[in-house]
């Protein structure tokens, strides 16, 4: 371990190139971590323009707007841009900043690796999306049409953008398995002295988690991406019945990175709800251990309940009874981490500025898809939720309003950290309102299309699902519009703004507020002692 | 989406909230069913049972929703800074009560788990699951793109059914009926009261077979079998729809079962075999060329145009045009009469393996498919002026049974 001995107000010349070279180069966690949030930010606007076409075409029954072919890709490709590109970057981002800070280190342990992680995403995502384009001038048929899950034998038979698509996981893989290996180098090795695992922030140990389930699954994926792409291209049978594979082998190697992908995607969330509830409670955190070991139990739940994604191929008695317990178990430790989010809040000295706004935004909505998801595990009642719009309205309520929605907690608790000004409040709150509500408006007739027995991905429906349809692209276009108001936001306060002291909000707790806002190049020069 | 619980939901409210919700989304468009909040009414014992836990498990988590957040939201009032509450400086619970109540809200929860949702759920899966005791008959269903294929194993009964929604409709160039995107030609027609047994797989990629007022939705995989059961317990028309995003006309795939009273079913049994009996007796006349093309125009019509569009030209690279096409080009037969290899007659046939072109020797008779081949062979421009007989394929089938 090195740590810099420089005495504070000695700083070293901080030398980097100007302009675009020191982006390209840049080996600052603080550096990478910003462009992880903007690329993140860029590909949240990709991934929702792409969906809002979707809605517009499912405004009303009938094909108004495109070919069948083409809403394939976009429900698709919105998927695998909203996960990999604009979800997962954005918890890296929040690690890259945030965990050298909040441990007492002066970078990330592997600083030209981190680098590399970062630069690896622009491609992939390229690679993702160049068949919309390639399409446009005749070659190919566009990007993968299968759903972002890949289902084999549909990606067997289709076009080159599956063969894209693979490469894109491929890649995003190494990066984020990169990402991890950094993420653990660092926790394991060059948190502050004092500072034991069990003194670690849970934001910290929400991502170790994460980390090491990334680790675990990816390879999975990528194993399984790559017998696809041997069966589409060399002659291989692993998901062809007809030459002794089976198309369900897939589904299983599938989700079993696919459920613990959801955790991954949570895990970072959870782990900074807690900062930010104890902040506006003014109240420490209720729990720590508790919820240290939920983050364990989850992680440790999430590689063995896989097939619940597919409960409808046809299972035996036993394993459809297994995996619906062992789902359900989940409940356990996800109440732990509500318990502690409520009992925080309980009896402290509460203030709402707009990361309070969220958090608690995100708990209610949060646990709409927690309940959901309880009784999405029972096997009978799943065979008419499964497939249907029930279950695209419930992991929406997991994946925006659980992580994304976690995300702009942090975004909008960090940002004074990040660039030395405060954000506008006025804004932020018009922006929360208008996300929930419209959120909300978006997802609820959702839930009832899918009982009344609508299936998902498909463009054009029967009559009895017109109303609900209508409401929820209304809903989808305010929810898609109001994030520019996020946007600008960021942008005004990037720009200028009211300064932001070292501890931007008066109840916060933890190394990170120590330092100044903005922090100094490197970020913890003399580590910190944690008593 | 809490109040899902409400069942009647749908009588005295539905009207006034339809037209609340239509005016709010400004849904003009034309007239729809019922607006409906939970699942359609049940009609078998799987379906009532999955509507019951259903209603169970919208209650307790509406419950739970409710519990939690009442004390969340109570606390948001009570503890704030702007009311003048001091904060409190616990971390974890102290004392033998504290911990009681921390550790209640966990006992509850495992109850429900594993009791109170977990005992019917089991319940429900076991009987789900099984699908040979006291089967009546058995009915077997093979997903193909874009269409469901039926098959009577009992009385050799087998056709295909396809989306009978006129294009049109879909284009918004003409009014939209009534079952819009939910008809087909040829529905399965299956007899009230009788435990049917159902087998899935599917010709090319995986479909799911699902018609909500039966509560079933099973996987059609290719190379597999999987089963279900329905024991319909009212008579009526039933209509579901493929679940499984299975390629472009994923949303056209409708599920239409007719459910009729045991005699009307044998009856349409009979009508079924006779009317099979003609058409392979058709097979050993010679047919006239005009007759084959008008047969030929209407196979493709429901067959092949999905992929190779009404004028041949297909949707390329996916869906390869017809029209001039180097396969159906090739000569019919081989001199000796057999077929030849990648041939037009044999694509037909066999298929393409790993491309959507699926083999259709098992799905059309011999009349269809000498009537489908002689018919593209003369259209889209293409003019190479031969014909196939009804009873050269006949033959052909014959030979490849050998």
């Amino acid at each position: 371990m090195s740590i810099a001995t420089t005495v504070h107000g000695e700083h070293p010349a901080e030398h980097y190139p100007g302009g675009l070279l020191r982006w390209l180069t840049t080996t600052n966690h603080k550096d990478i971590g910003t462009m992880y949030l903007l690329f993140s930010l860029v590909m949240f606007f990709v991934g929702g323009l792409m969906i809002l076409l979707v809605r517009a075409e499912l405004f009303q029954p009938g094909l108004q707007l495109m070919k069948p072919e083409f809403f394939n890709q976009l429900i698709g490709v919105h998927a695998l841009v909203m996960i990999f590109a604009a979800l997962m970057p954005a918890a890296t981002g929040f690690a890259n900043w945030m965990i050298p800070l909040m441990i007492g280190a002066p970078d990330m342990a592997l600083p030209r690796l981190n680098n590399w992680g970062f630069w690896l995403l622009p491609p992939a995502a390229t690679l993702l999306t160049l068949p919309f384009v390639l399409a446009l001038f005749g070659v190919g048929d566009g990007a993968i049409a299968t759903g972002w899950t890949f289902y084999a034998p549909l990606s067997v038979q289709g076009g080159l953008g599956v063969d894209f698509a693979i490469l894109a996981v491929h890649i995003l893989g190494i990066s984020s398995i990169m990402g991890s290996i950094n993420i653990i180098v660092t926790i394991f090795n060059m948190r502050a002295p004092g500072m034991t695992m069990m003194k670690l922030p849970l934001f910290a140990w929400g991502w170790l988690i994460t980390a090491f389930l990334l680790i675990a699954t990816l390879p999975v994926l990528a194993g399984a991406v790559t017998m696809l792409l041997t069966d589409r291209h060399f002659g291989t049978h692993f998901f062809d019945a007809a030459g002794g594979g089976d198309p369900i082998l897939f589904q299983h190697l599938f989700w079993f990175f696919g459920h613990p992908e959801v955790y991954i995607l949570l895990l970072p969330v959870w782990g900074l709800m807690p900062h930010v509830l104890a902040t506006f409670s003014r109240k420490p955190t209720y729990g720590y251990t508790a919820q240290v070991y939920g983050f364990i139990a989850i992680g440790l739940l999430s590689v063995i309940v896989w097939a619940h994604h597919f409960f409808t191929v046809g299972m035996p008695v036993p394993a459809l009874i297994y995996f619906m317990f062992s789902t359900m178990a989940i409940s356990v430790p996800l109440a732990v981490l509500f318990f502690c989010w409520i009992a925080t809040m309980w009896k402290g000295s509460m203030t709402f500025e707009t990361p309070m706004l969220f958090a608690v935004g995100f708990i209610v909505l949060f646990g709409i898809a927690g309940l959901t998801g309880l009784v999405l595990a029972d096997v009978a009642a799943d065979a008419q939720y499964h497939h249907s719009y029930f279950v695209v309205a419930h992991f929406h309520y997991a994946l925006f309003a659980g992580g994304i929605m976690g995300v702009m907690t942090g975004v909008y608790y960090w940002l004074p950290k990040w660039t030395g000004h405060m954000y506008s409040e006025r804004l932020g709150k018009l922006h929360f309102w208008l996300t929930v509500v419209s959120f909300n408006l978006t997802f609820i007739p959702q839930f009832f299309l899918g009982l009344a027995g609508m299936p998902r991905r498909i463009p054009d429906y029967a009559l009895q699902f017109a109303e609900f349809n209508a409401i929820s692209t209304v809903g989808a276009f305010i929810l898609g519009i109001s994030q520019l108001l996020f946007a600008w936001n960021i942008w005004s306060c990037v720009r200028g703004g009211p300064k932001a002291e070292a501890r931007a909000w008066e109840g916060a707790e933890g190394l990170e507020w120590e330092l100044s806002s903005p922090p100094p190049h490197h970020s913890w020069e003399t580590q910190p002692v944690v008593k | 989406m809490l109040d899902a619980v409400d069942l009647e939901a749908e009588k005295p409210r539905g009207p006034r909230l339809r037209g609340l919700l239509t005016l709010a989304a400004l849904a003009s468009g034309p007239a729809g069913a019922e607006i409906r909040f939970n699942f359609p009414e049940p009609v078998t014992p799987i379906a009532r049972e999955t509507l019951a836990i259903h209603n169970e498990f919208m209650l307790i988590i509406t419950v739970l929703f409710v519990a939690v957040f009442a004390i969340m939201i109570y606390s948001m009032i009570r503890h704030r800074k702007s009311v003048g509450h001091e904060p409190v400086k616990f971390s974890g619970p102290r004392g033998a009560a504290q911990w009681f109540w921390a550790l209640v809200p966990f006992a509850i929860l495992l109850f429900i788990d594993f009791v109170l949702m977990g005992i019917p759920a089991v319940k429900a899966i076991v009987e789900m699951e099984d699908t040979k005791t006291r089967a009546d008959m058995v009915l077997k269903v093979t997903g193909m793109q874009w269409k469901w294929q039926y098959e009577y194993p009992d009385s050799g009964i087998r056709f295909v059914s396809t989306m009978s929604t006129p294009r049109d409709q879909i284009t918004n160039a003409e009014a939209k009926g009534e079952h819009y995107l939910l008809e087909v030609d040829n529905p399965v027609v299956l007899p009230v009261n009788k435990k049917v047994r159902i087998l899935l797989t599917s010709t090319d990629v995986i479909h799911t077979w699902w018609v909500p007022q039966f509560g079933v939705k099973r996987d059609a995989i290719p190379g597999f079998l999987r089963e279900t059961w329905v024991k319909i317990e009212k008579p009526g028309t039933y209509r579901g729809q493929c679940a499984e995003l299975c390629g472009k006309d994923h949303g056209f795939m409708p599920v239409v079962v007719h459910a009729v009273p045991e005699p009307e079913y044998l009856a349409w049994v009979e009508q079924q075999k006779a009317a099979a009996q003609a058409a392979a007796s058709g097979a050993d006349r010679a047919w006239s060329r005009d007759e084959l093309m008008a047969a030929g125009q209407d196979v493709y019509s429901k067959q092949c145009v999905a992929c190779h569009q009404p004028n041949g030209q297909g949707l390329p690279p996916a869906f390869p045009p017809l029209a001039g096409s180097k396969v159906v080009g090739t000569p019919l037969l081989a001199p000796d009469g057999r077929a030849v290899k990648d041939s037009h007659v044999d694509r037909v046939l066999n298929g393409k393996p790993g491309t959507a072109m699926m083999a259709y020797r098992n799905t059309l008779s011999d009349v269809e498919l000498a009537a489908v081949i002689t018919y593209e062979r003369n259209s889209f421009g293409n003019t190479l002026g031969d014909m196939i007989q009804p009873a050269q394929i006949k033959a052909l089938r014959q030979e490849a049974k050998q």
